[in-house]
């Protein structure tokens, strides 16, 4: 494991020259942080910058295929989908993002505690997991959806507990490793408190496996949430959303007006593309031996 | 002591190590039905019920009971193999997935062959030849795989095969109007269309499958790739290969006889995983092509809040799920002789 955060000061250079190394090497992963950047640019300025107003209906320019004046089309009820497609993105990178977010966090406190002090409260976790990872995940999203009620909010929360297995797991063994490292116990020697020791001392070094978690994570937290989407929770119409336009796109896909599905789809497929070759690329640069 | 006992011990230990697992997932679905914000007989009444009938509800269910008590008598329920009524069916929703099962593990199970038949060989070549074209493709599909949403894919495919070049059946169902169902044994169609040596549905049902089950086997295709080349490559690293090499065996022997079937292990484990994936994709593919399985069950259900239907099929996935990898452990131990040896 590359200790990168314990000794910035001592090779400061080191670090950036091996990111530096490793991007050159594979010049794949420097494309995914450009549509990174991209991504993150349309969901900022997408709704100021868009053509058309995405929930506007105009029954006369209905179900026109891509053209100059819509380069993806119009939908059924003559909406752009172009713009459509861009002000999604704001949505369905929010619900990935604060899903992942939140199980990042409560995934880091419980794989801290159980790895730290270990004993019951460690077997209980790991059965509590092992339970979760039990369910077919998507269909345990499901599941809780039906059962929390059909709100966005609640397409976060089962995409947040389905994740946060993963991060728990991790955290856990990244910390039960350190526990009783010759730093640590220095720390703890020096007179920081048990909490101190853990959060200052020993879980920065969970931090970059984490990272290439949270990236891959990412990925899968969108498709889960367009998944979702797809078959009817979560987010309803008219919203502009990826899954949900596949969804409706896909009645007008055997009469031929392929423009409706395809775009969102397509662009729901690059989003998680960009994050999956990220997570790969992070991946490199934080362990390069577990490459495959 | 009978020289097969070890083993034996080792898999009655790994089936009774899935048995805190089965309970744990028991408790989540009772949890789910039960103890979450939002009252469950306004659910299981039904969108048209009125406040007197949601209350019958309430008592009928014994919803007013102490949550302990109702945990027992879910679980009784559950012995009984009972997981209540389906609202929209009017059956025992136990009944109605018994019945659309079939279904889903034909369309799963196909397209998990196809996966495995299509990643294993290309991972095996793709290890075999590092840095070459071939390792490259499995690359590209590997990342491209996972990337795929498989309600798109499905919709891509349809419109390819169906509406461009017209060589596809109509996305509907298992077999068209102008076929009769096969005899009822196994309730996989490909299989009772063959017992009835009736080669002309065989061939109906078969078309019908194509399509979601290439869509599934897309989106599994890429793990069990993954894992097939990183497998092969350690196992190709290992010093007995070294030793086999030098020792002066012919490639093909070397590949197969040594590596494969040590790369096999791993790989064997990774089904597991991804039949889970598989088991949640299956509801989007089912969705897509209107696939009477239990996927676009549970969809149909959640749609009208039939709240029971869900809550079923979110059981029995699981324990299906829980079932599988139990199978996997255990032919893990049958491929694997030193399991069974060891301290596990």
């Amino acid at each position: 494991m590359t200790e990168i955060s314990q000794h910035p000061v001592a090779k400061p250079r080191g670090n950036f020259d091996h990111i530096l190394y490793v991007l050159r090497g594979n010049p794949v992963t420097l494309i995914a942080f450009g549509m990174f950047a991209l991504l993150i640019f349309s969901a900022v300025f997408g709704p100021a910058l868009v053509p058309y107003d995405p929930l506007a209906t105009n029954a006369t320019n209905a179900l026109q295929p891509p053209s100059a004046a819509h380069w993806f089309g119009t939908d059924n009820v003559g909406r752009d989908v172009f713009s459509r497609v861009i002000v999604a993105t704001r949505l369905d990178l929010s619900i990935s993002v604060a899903a992942v977010a939140l199980s990042f966090v409560v995934g880091s406190i419980l794989g801290c505690i159980a790895g730290y002090w270990g004993g019951w409260l460690d077997i209980i976790l790991n059965r509590f997991l092992d339970t979760i990872m039990a369910f077919p995940l998507f269909v345990l999203a499901m599941g809780i959806v039906a059962a929390l009620g059909n709100t966005i909010e609640n397409i976060i929360y089962a995409t947040a507990i389905i994740n946060m297995p993963f991060y728990a797991r991790l955290v856990r063994a990244e910390v039960n490793i350190r526990r009783d490292a010759g730093f640590a116990r220095a720390a703890k020697l020096a007179g920081n408190s048990d909490l101190r020791v853990l959060a200052f001392h020993i879980f920065p070094n969970a931090l970059p496996p984490m990272m290439v978690q949270v990236s891959l994570n990412l990925g899968w937290a969108i498709l889960n949430a367009a998944g979702l989407s797809f078959i009817g929770l979560g987010v309803s119409p008219p919203t502009a959303e990826w899954g949900i336009m596949v969804a409706e796109g896909a009645n007008f896909i055997v009469s031929g007006e392929w423009w409706l599905a395809v775009f969102p789809g397509l662009w729901l497929m690059i989003a998680v593309f960009t994050f999956n070759l990220l997570g790969d690329g992070l991946r490199d640069i934080v362990d390069p031996r577990k490459r495959t | 002591m009978l020289s097969s006992a070890p083993r034996l011990r080792a898999i009655l230990l790994r089936m009774a190590q899935s048995v805190p697992v089965v309970v744990g997932v028991v408790v989540i679905s009772f949890l789910l039905t039960r103890a979450l914000p939002g009252d469950p007989a306004v659910y299981f009444a039904g969108v048209t019920a009125d406040a007197e009938s949601i209350e019958q509800t309430r008592v009928a269910m014994g919803l007013d009971r102490p949550l302990l008590q109702q945990f027992f008598s879910y679980v009784g329920d559950l012995l009984q193999g009972d997981l209540g009524q389906s609202l929209s069916s009017g059956r025992s929703v136990a009944e109605d997935l018994a019945k659309r099962l079939p279904a889903s593990l034909e369309l799963t199970l196909t397209a998990l062959l196809l996966a495995i038949a299509i990643a294993v060989p290309l991972g095996v070549l793709a290890a075999t030849r590092p840095g070459t074209s071939v390792d490259h493709l499995c690359r590209v599909i590997v990342t491209a795989g996972v990337s795929l949403p498989t309600f798109f894919t499905g919709i891509l495919l349809i419109y390819i095969f169906y509406y461009l070049l017209g060589i596809a059946p109509s996305p509907l169902g298992r077999l068209d109007f102008i076929y009769l169902d096969p005899d009822h044994v196994t309730g996989f169609y490909l299989i009772d269309a063959a017992l009835m040596g009736d080669w002309e549905t065989w061939r109906g049902a078969a078309k019908q499958l194509i399509l979601p089950a290439s869509t599934l086997a897309l989106f599994t295709l890429a793990p069990v790739a993954r894992m097939t080349r990183a497998a092969m490559l350690t196992a190709l690293s290992s010093d007995f290969i070294r030793t086999a090499r030098a020792a002066g065996l012919s490639n093909p022997t070397i590949l197969y006889r040594y590596a494969f079937r040590n790369a096999l292990l791993p790989v064997v484990t990774t089904l597991g995983m991804v039949f889970s994936f598989a088991l949640g994709a299956n509801v989007l593919v089912e969705k897509v092509f209107a696939w009477p399985g239990i996927g676009s069950y549970a969809v149909e259900a959640l749609v009208v809040s039939d709240y029971a239907a869900v809550q079923g099929f979110v059981l029995a996935m699981a324990l299906l799920f829980v079932a599988l990898n139990l199978v996997i452990d255990l032919l893990y131990t049958a491929i694997d002789p030193r399991i069974g040896f060891s301290s596990r």
